[in-house]
């Protein structure tokens, strides 16, 4: 059993940024954003999550693809121009550790069985509270306390 | 406005709004696309106990995460009131498909069957929304992240760990569709 690697915190290199009550509202408005997006986009239906699973329709593959194109373009664009943000720190991207790569696998593997099974992933899960499926209140109280539980038993499990 | 929000988008216009938001974030303040890491934030603020995994300054670290957090709660509600309400315009394979496993109700955005209160207490509302929200938590702590953070930021950052996640997740998406959701949905 390998000791899990040091605690990472994804974005513990952008500090107080957040905390100034400007950039709070800009990240709200954002999220409004988002969520309009994936509901417009029906990526939160848990019928467009299983054409797809049972690849009979193209569109979740075309929404997921041209999302990941169009977020490396911006990436590659970002890196090669140094970018500094609003905020004023030089972008700088974390990449993941691959330790032994069973974490990715096993997690992820979790992770797809609960999404076919929900029908959505942690986003959608809140935008389709927000459109009147009221139950997920109930998905997300799991998925807290799924959380919940990896964290316990973390020091235990293969990473 | 009308055709914002009375049908849905086509995915070559959906696909890269929301691929969008991986440089949006970078540029606002140089912050992380990824949704799953709110559920890790929530955990630390509500209950970490002594788990040395939750604890952290939640609210340096994630709050600005929690407020886009609950933007995509008010865009839902936003998205669903503002526009007029459609079926969504499942392909016909599937719809065949899902009439044959046991689903009746296509006027949702999800099957109205299988999600909500009342069939919370039945074995298919209760594997749907109970078991496979516990899943969906623990297995995005595990894995490092979501669809948003692992398949679309880590992607984009051409990550190895991300691809091996995102494998895992089409392989347990497909065990689920194909070995569990017939058993679960065929009326038990």
């Amino acid at each position: 059993m390998t000791r899990p690697a040091a605690i990472e915190i994804d974005d513990a290199a952008s500090s107080r940024a957040g905390d100034r009550p400007g950039p709070l509202a800009v990240y709200l408005l954002l999220g409004i954003a988002f969520g309009v997006v994936l509901t417009r986009s029906e990526v939160v239906s848990w019928f467009r999550i299983q054409e797809m699973f049972r690849f009979q329709s193209f569109r979740m593959y075309g929404i997921i693809g041209s999302a990941i194109a169009t977020a490396a373009a911006s990436v590659a664009i970002i890196k090669k121009v140094q970018l500094r943000a609003i905020s004023g720190e030089i972008v700088s991207i974390p990449r993941k550790e691959l330790g032994s790569c069973i974490r990715y696998a096993v997690g992820g593997t979790i992770f797809g069985l609960g999404w076919a099974l929900t029908g959505a992933c942690p986003g959608p899960l809140f935008a389709l509270i927000g459109s009147g499926v009221s139950v997920m209140i109930v998905a997300v109280l799991s998925a807290l306390t799924g959380t919940w539980v990896y964290a316990w038993l973390r020091p235990r499990l293969p990473h | 406005m009308e055709l914002f929000f009375s049908r849905e988008w086509p995915w070559y216009v959906a696909g890269p709004v929301i691929g969008l938001f991986v440089p949006a974030l970078l540029i606002v303040g140089n912050k992380q696309f990824g949704i799953s890491s709110n559920l890790r934030h929530l955990c630390s603020a509500i209950a970490p106990g002594r788990i040395e995994f939750l604890r952290y300054d939640w609210r340096r670290v994630g709050l600005w995460n929690l407020v886009f957090l609950a933007g995509v709660l008010v865009g839902g509600f936003i998205s669903v009131h503002a526009g007029t309400a459609h079926v969504i315009a499942l392909s016909a394979e599937t719809k065949a498909t899902l009439i044959k496993l046991g689903i009746h109700d296509f006027s949702g955005i999800a099957p109205n069957e299988v999600f909500c209160w009342h069939a919370l207490l039945t074995v298919r509302g209760f594997v749907s929304v109970v078991v496979g929200g516990f899943l969906v938590g623990f297995g995005t702590a595990y894995a490092g992240g979501c669809t948003s953070g692992r398949a679309i930021s880590g992607l984009a950052n051409f990550e190895l760990p991300s691809l091996i996640a995102v494998f895992g997740f089409f392989a347990g998406g497909l065990a689920a569709t194909y070995y569990i959701l017939p058993l679960l949905l065929g009326g038990v």
